[in-house]
């Protein structure tokens, strides 16, 4: 299991959930990602990606601009 | 989900709506989705190389390739153009904003999975060859689009 963290702060729609799907593409089951992300739609982006592609959000906040969200890659 | 399509049919070569077409290709094919999309009519100009191709053509195939822009890269905004000055800073802006380009994206989307098929019919209408096309393309006409459209949940005429 392994745990791998992204830093889209500044990039543009759809750029953070295209950095999201790379990681999943190599990604195994319960590996698991930190992503932070300052494009504001990306706080419901992300809810609507992890519900499409099947991964688990398991955890979203936002402080000062910026969002953290931790996702576990679902069973394939 | 994997097994979901989304097709566009990219019939504008205007940057905004280009860019439209790019930004719902590139999210579908992050979301895992089979994008197909269909460039015709104007959009064919967004596949073209900038630089000129040597290809011989009669008289009026060549004048309509040299009024109409070669590649993404010289795509114009629908509104706002003011003879080159508003798409310009348009580009500038999204440079600062870290948007790609309209080349990149095309790169990008490609590099995603992203199909590109080039409507034939537009291109002998327009006298366009293959050879002044990027590489990487499909070249089929409205019965493949079709077949396309008929298994995607989503379909768009950008």
């Amino acid at each position: 299991m392994a745990t791998h963290s992204i830093d889209a702060k500044g990039l543009q729609c759809p750029a953070p959930i295209m950095r999201l799907f790379n990681w999943s593409k190599t990604a195994k089951p319960d590996d698991q990602v930190s992503i932070t992300a300052t494009d504001i739609g990306f706080l419901s982006d992300v809810k609507a990606w992890c519900q499409k592609t099947r991964n688990e959000l398991v955890s979203l906040e936002e402080a000062d601009g910026v969002i953290t969200a931790h996702i576990r890659k679902g069973a394939a | 989900m994997a097994d979901d399509k989304k097709t566009i049919i990219v019939f504008s070569g205007d940057l905004d709506r280009a860019m439209a077409a790019l930004i719902i290709a590139r999210g579908a094919a992050a979301m895992g989705n089979e994008v197909t999309l269909f460039f015709t009519f104007w959009g064919l100009n967004l596949l073209r190389k900038p630089a000129p191709a040597s290809v011989k053509k009669p008289l009026l195939d060549a004048l309509f390739g040299w009024m109409m822009p070669r590649g993404a890269g010289r795509a114009k905004l629908s509104k706002l153009h003011m003879g080159g000055l508003g798409t310009a800073m348009m580009q500038h802006v999204m440079k600062t904003k870290h948007v790609p380009s309209l080349p990149e994206m095309l790169q990008e989307a490609k590099e995603f999975g992203v199909k590109f098929i080039a409507c034939t019919m537009s291109m002998d209408v327009m006298g366009i060859k293959a050879e002044e096309l990027i590489d990487g393309l499909e070249y089929a006409g409205v019965a493949t689009y079709l077949g396309h459209a008929d298994d995607a949940n989503l379909n768009l005429f950008i």
